[in-house]
């Protein structure tokens, strides 16, 4: 109960922190709105050509570009807050007065990330998307529940995000220059997760493959849930493949935090 | 009862590797900390000083359980603090002069109320310690404030608040005046002695500002090289450290240099005249013979300055002082 309650705590104060950035989140939701436009553009020429790519009909194909710009910050694609927030506390040392608190790390960090993933969703995320709506014919769901599943979906696409960020942001320890890795990290983000093209473009092996990377379950997975490809059991199918990478993942940023902080205590910081 | 927190030859020792050529590299040891045993009783003041890279931040680190001791035993109100880290978390305070745990972007309230949270404190409890940081570290205006804007000496005074705000049994300060006016050090010493009288809280101090020492501690622990120095009292060490306290003598009239037995001439200006006396010897018999011999003015003892006390101390190596001791 006092963890639960620690970690809404924690959450809602980085709510509140990335709210005061109101500059950032102006500019933010200007740069989505515009790379919107211009992979929407790109795809109806695309979907002009070859109808029915991936399976998507052309209004499902500028939904997920969308949908895509409306997740970018929330999911953070491309890196971005534990991830570099810890990274550079590694670095400078400050992780020593992260490790005096009474509290987990990984939790810690999990529900910070929560709460900027809340406010990204709301401040970054509504406006491309309702710009988008006004713009190009969408396929978006009239009724509730695809959404309610979609916020699901989100949510779990969000801790697997964060599950992988914290891993790179953990490479700290280890690396005395962790930007490659983070430059890496983001462009395995854009690219796995479908947000340069949807993953059910790909063919054959490689597109199986990609499918069933940690990706797929920040942005494809997601934007399927909502675009309401899945027929019955098959989108609790895809909630739990994401829940799956997120456990998993979890599990793994708990092992390697185990090590780094054997580390600092056994060879100092 | 047992003392709050016990070194028993406590060793820190850390492997450094170094190239040395093309491929090569070389391994080497570096005793941070050396062999260093001490107690703190519960309530203490206790100025932990020594030069840079003297292994003040180490033992510190050891204690707080970020670091595990390479030998030696550490225990802190009987808890072993690498092992039981998060269990210790509670019941100690951490500052460090030149890092932050407050959170950046958000009023100072914010961070005070995620204290709350993570040390699980009683709401009775937080409203009266809150309120007693505010009033005696002068915070009221700044509640509202986001951190970022403060001024250094204002963050201090957040940060040491947001420190003491679960009652820790122990407080360990890293520079908590670094960086800081005169008024804002003075406001944050007096908090630490009231802290310290009223709440009983075993307070030790890592500084090189000394004038922190003088204020706040009756003890002292001298570290040089990883090794224990000096450990006693303020005076001891003036003693210890072979300093001299100064006579300063206004003649009626200028004279030549005076002698006087058990003190040294050191120069003059007009009828001032300057004088050495050793730090333990009485001052009495030298003004008597003084008296006795020359037309006085006036006269005043110069206690010998704790920085050249230190300065010296570092670099003698160290003094085998009485005081030095087990206690």
């Amino acid at each position: 109960m006092h963890a639960v309650r620690l970690s809404l705590t924690v959450a809602g104060h980085s709510f509140r922190r990335y709210a005061t950035y109101r500059v950032a989140t102006l500019a933010g939701v200007f740069t989505n709105t515009v790379f919107g436009f211009i992979l929407a553009y790109t795809f109806v020429a695309l979907w002009h050509e070859r109808p029915q790519l991936g399976g998507y009909t052309p209004e499902q194909a500028l939904t997920f570009v969308w949908i895509g710009q409306a997740l970018l910050a929330t999911v953070a694609l491309m890196g971005g807050g534990v991830e570099e927030e810890l990274h550079g506390r590694v670095r400078s040392g400050d992780v020593g007065i992260d490790l005096h608190r009474p509290a987990d790390l990984q939790v810690w960090w999990l529900s910070a990330d929560l709460g900027r993933a809340a406010f990204h969703l709301l401040g970054r995320g509504i406006v491309p998307l309702a710009v988008g709506a006004l713009g190009f014919p969408l396929a978006l769901p009239a009724l509730p529940l695809p959404w309610l599943l979609f916020l699901v979906s989100v949510a779990l696409g969000v801790v697997v995000g964060f599950a992988i960020r914290y891993l790179v942001a953990l490479s700290a320890f280890w690396l005395l220059d962790g930007v490659g890795v983070r430059a890496l990290s983001g462009l395995l983000g854009v690219f796995f997760s479908g947000m340069l093209l949807p993953l059910t473009l790909f063919p054959g092996v490689f597109g199986e493959v990609v499918r069933w990377l940690p990706w797929a379950a920040m942005l494809q997975v997601p934007a399927d849930v909502l675009l309401g490809v899945h027929r019955g059991g098959d989108t609790l199918a895809a909630l739990a493949f994401q829940a799956g990478w997120a456990l998993a993942l979890l599990a793994l940023g708990r092992a390697v935090q185990r090590l780094a902080v054997r580390k600092v205590v056994v060879q100092g910081g | 009862m047992p003392d709050f927190i016990e070194l028993d030859r406590l060793e820190k020792v850390f492997t450094v590797r170094r190239r040395a050529g093309r491929l090569r590299r070389e391994r080497r040891e570096v005793r941070a900390v050396d062999g260093i045993s001490c107690t703190v009783a519960r309530g203490e003041m206790v100025g932990y000083i020594g030069p840079n890279g003297a292994g003040k931040s180490t033992t510190v680190k050891m204690l707080t359980g970020i670091l595990t001791p390479s030998g030696g035993r550490l225990r802190v109100a009987g808890i072993d603090p690498a092992t039981d880290r998060t269990r210790l978390a509670r019941r100690m305070g951490v500052v460090f002069g030149q890092r932050t745990t407050l959170w950046w972007d958000l009023p100072l309230r914010d961070s005070y109320a995620l204290m709350r949270r993570l040390y699980r404190i009683e709401p009775a409890r937080y409203r009266v310690n809150l309120e007693r940081c505010v009033d005696l570290l002068d915070l009221g205006a700044l509640l509202d404030v986001p951190v970022r804007q403060l001024s250094l000496g204002q963050r201090m005074r957040g940060d040491i608040a947001a420190a003491l705000l679960h009652d820790p049994e122990v407080l360990y300060l890293d520079e908590p005046t670094i960086g800081l006016d005169v008024v804002s050090k003075a406001k944050v010493r007096g908090f630490l002695r009231d802290v310290n009288a009223e709440r009983g809280t075993t307070v030790l101090l890592t500084t090189h500002d000394l004038t922190d020492v003088e204020q706040l501690c009756d003890r002292v622990v001298v570290i040089d090289r990883g090794r224990l120095v000096y450990d006693g009292g303020l005076a001891g060490l003036r003693a210890a450290g072979g300093g001299e306290r100064t006579l300063v003598v206004d003649l009626a009239r200028e004279a030549p240099p005076v002698e006087v037995p058990g003190a040294r001439f050191v120069r003059s200006e007009g009828p001032r005249q300057w004088l050495a006396l050793p730090a333990g010897a009485s001052a009495a018999p030298v003004v008597a013979a003084l008296a006795a011999r020359y037309p006085l003015a006036d006269l005043s003892v110069r206690e010998p300055d704790i920085e050249e006390v230190i300065a010296r101390v570092y670099a003698s190596g160290g003094v085998p002082a009485p005081t030095a001791a087990p206690r």
